[in-house]
């Protein structure tokens, strides 16, 4: 017993005390920038872009097929593409998750999520969360695992993923839903009462990602229902998983 | 001549492979298996009218490989080998399922992963489950949404009462078709996919990969970006590791351990980070090299936080392995003893757990592990508390060395090189030591060096049979502990 006390002294404090100002260091990828740099139209980057996330004319980057790769900005010779370590990424809207020229942390930010009353009034308390993955290749997985780690610490706002659609107030789907899980994922989705919410953690949600080409998906799922957050990354990183969601929630 | 022999890595011409009459090839297959040596990839490949199986055969004792090829000419059966080495049950499934040859007298045929490209289409409802029948039997189903946050799959028990009789492991939701997709972008972005294989498993099967490209364009890479791999490597088993006992701790309600383990892996998944960016070593490894270096500083930051995760690690499972609250769940739960684990074709920790002496890096050294040895160690009860318990000697080893090779970090140089062209008409198999274990990539080069095929084997796909195997006759309660202990990829079965 006196060692089990031991160990436990050994740990002390282990949360991150203030999630919203925590910072990821480099070389981390977060939201990638375009700079002033003129771009001279090598198309460099979209011959190395696995996502086809970029497009030219004018030049833009988008975070929802985006895997943070960073080979863009490697394969770039004007350095007009940065990755910066700002891992705020995520939104309500898919079209604000395009960056062009001009977009900085802050103006992503500020308008990256609108204010809903219904979703504060709702779950702002409490948000219990059922977890679909469906082609995820555990990566989003283990991140959001991590998330409620003694480190990140989700549950202390009230946000958790719980065991049963039954018991939770939305899904959260990862991987680019494969044709094998398109009707457990409906099931799912179906299981949980309303009102309920889906967010989309990781590019292969938001996008299909790498697997955009793939045969072996079936997106229609997402096409029929309203996405109320995306959460971007490749894997979605626990500080941008919970940030986002406390903007969602307004807390 | 039967066999043409080669080595990890080593690229052989595909027209040297032997081409044996099938009834000789599937005989000296049997033969080969029964005098030791151990199935690796067994596939087929269609050509015009024909079809080719391939076989590679691993000698464990001698680091060979022994590759062959058997023609079934126009026909479209052959007599299963399973039949007389269970090991190859997954694998003439698969045949059966991609290409439509029926292996006649196969005692287990089952889909795979139902793939849309496959030339034998079953439904996911239609999978054939065993039936029970008797007094107190009853089913149950779980999946494929399971209650933690883990990928899908469904598992169906046959129980009398709370003892299982029998577990059925139903898999292929995770199925992207990676292989067809590394096959359709060819040489331009495979890296990115074989990142995603499995995306706990980043490092192994990209390393596989990588190293598989490198064998075929003839690219030998720097001693320092072997070493950056294999200090990755053994980051990413030390990190899961770790994660897996933090799981084991929770299924057992051992919550210190829990707690601590998981703050203990965010330590070293974030030393990953500070190398290349990402928790799970996603952008490190390229074909040639590596993308990022460790420079002096990160080097010093990095050793100091893996003495504080080796002293935390040893602090807590030195006390959890001693709690008999813990060792009460996990002695003589799950077991798989060692005679079962060769029969089903274990590899990796669980096949180390029960017993068996096998590890790609030291039975068939690459990278830095051919002059940096690592010593195999073994456990012979096979059950779950094996399984953990390796898990925990084999963090302190995989910090151990990269310690070692941190302090040994060869001289600075080029860290990449260029693949360009790979040669034409080549084959090679190209394995890792994954903390899963053996990770294995075959790749196939046509005219002018464009990938034909490319065959992927996480370690999971010999090793689902065994947690099968593992939770027969235990209380239904203990699956999730068994499930933990063996931990396998669900995305990187299905592919």
């Amino acid at each position: 017993m006196i060692n089990v006390l031991k160990v436990r002294k050994s740990q002390g404090y282990q949360a991150i005390p203030d999630i919203r100002a925590a910072k990821i260091r480099k070389p981390f990828r977060g939201l990638p920038v375009i700079g002033k740099e003129s771009c001279k139209k090598c198309s460099g980057c979209l011959s190395v872009c696995p996502a086809m996330a970029i497009s030219t004319d004018p030049l833009s980057i988008d975070m929802g097929k985006c895997i943070f790769c960073g080979d863009c900005e490697t394969a770039c010779p004007e350095k007009v593409i940065t990755f910066t370590q700002f891992h705020k990424i995520s939104t309500d809207d898919r079209n604000k998750l395009i960056i062009r020229k001009g977009t900085t942390a802050d103006s992503f930010y500020s308008s990256a999520i609108s204010v809903r009353k219904e979703i504060n009034r709702l779950f702002g308390k409490s948000l219990k969360l059922r977890l679909v993955s469906a082609g995820g290749c555990n990566g989003c997985e283990w991140e959001l695992n991590a998330s409620g780690n003694v480190n990140f610490d989700m549950g202390r706002f009230g946000i958790d993923i719980v065991a049963s659609p039954r018991h939770a107030d939305g899904i959260i789907i990862t991987g680019p839903v494969t044709k094998n899980m398109a009707a457990a994922l409906d099931d799912a989705y179906h299981s949980t009462p309303d009102p309920k919410v889906v967010i989309l953690a990781g590019s292969c949600a938001i996008s299909a990602g790498i697997f955009q080409d793939s045969l072996e998906i079936n997106r229609s799922f997402l096409d029929k229902y309203h996405i109320d957050l995306y959460i971007p990354g490749c894997p979605v990183h626990p500080l941008t998983v919970i940030n986002g969601l406390l903007d969602f929630l307004r807390k | 001549m039967k066999w043409l022999t080669t080595k990890n890595n080593k690229p052989v011409n595909l027209k040297d492979i032997p081409l044996l009459e099938f009834k000789s090839f599937r005989g000296q297959i049997i033969k080969h298996v029964k005098s030791g040596m151990r199935p690796v990839l067994f596939f087929a490949e269609k050509r015009a009218e024909t079809h080719v199986l391939f076989i590679v055969l691993a000698d464990d004792d001698n680091s060979g490989l022994y590759i062959s090829s058997g023609d079934l000419g126009s026909k479209m059966q052959y007599q299963s080998i399973s039949m007389e080495i269970p090991g190859f049950w997954n694998f003439e499934n698969e045949i059966h399922e991609e290409s439509g040859i029926i292996p006649e007298g196969h005692p287990w045929p089952r889909p795979v992963r139902f793939s849309s490209g496959n030339t034998i289409q079953t439904r996911m409802e239609q999978y054939p489950f065993f039936k029970m029948q008797g007094e107190e039997v009853h089913e149950v189903a779980v999946g494929p949404i399971h209650a933690g946050i883990i990928e899908p799959g469904h598992f169906r028990f046959m129980c009398q009462g709370e003892n299982v009789h029998h577990l059925e492991i139903q898999l292929g939701y995770q199925h992207r078709g990676v292989e067809k997709l590394i096959l359709k972008n060819n040489l331009k972005f495979p890296v990115h996919l074989a990142e995603s294989i499995a995306g706990d498993s980043v490092i192994a099967h990209c390393t596989a990969y990588a190293q598989a490209m490198e064998a075929l364009a003839g690219v030998e890479i720097s001693r320092r970006a072997q070493a950056i791999r294999a200090i990755a490597l053994e980051m990413e088993r030390a990190g899961i590791h770790i994660g897996d006992l933090a799981a084991i701790a929770n299924d057992v309600a051992y919550l210190l351990g829990n707690a601590v383990f998981g703050a203990t892996r965010t330590l070293v998944i974030n030393s990953l980070l500070t190398i290349c960016g990402s928790r799970f070593g996603r952008g490190l490894i390229r074909a040639g090299g590596v993308a990022f270096d460790i420079t002096d500083e990160l080097k010093t930051e990095i050793k100091q936080t893996l003495t504080k995760v080796l002293a935390d690690v040893e602090r807590m499972g030195n006390e959890m392995f001693s709690s008999a609250s813990v060792l009460s769940r996990l002695e003589e739960t799950g077991i798989v003893n060692k005679e079962k684990a060769m029969e089903i074709g274990l590899v990796g920790l669980p096949a180390r757990a029960s017993g068996i002496s096998l590890d790609v890096r030291s039975d068939h050294p690459f990278g830095i592990y051919r002059y940096y040895p690592v010593h195999k160690v073994t456990m012979d009860s096979g059950d779950v508390f094996a399984r953990s318990y390796l898990r925990f000697v084999e963090i302190k080893k995989a910090i151990k060395f990269i310690t070692e090779q941190l302090d040994n970090l060869p001289a600075a140089g080029s860290l990449i090189t260029p693949v360009k062209k790979l040669q034409e008409n080549k084959f090679v198999v190209s394995m890792t030591e994954g903390w899963r274990g053996e990770t294995a990539h075959a790749v196939i080069t046509g005219h002018a060096g464009s990938l034909t095929k490319y065959r992927i084997k996480d370690p999971s796909f010999h090793n689902w049979l065994g947690l099968a195997q593992a939770v027969r006759n235990n209380g239904i309660s203990d699956f999730p502990l068994c499930n933990k202990s063996f931990n396998l990829s669900y995305c990187g079965h299905d592919l």
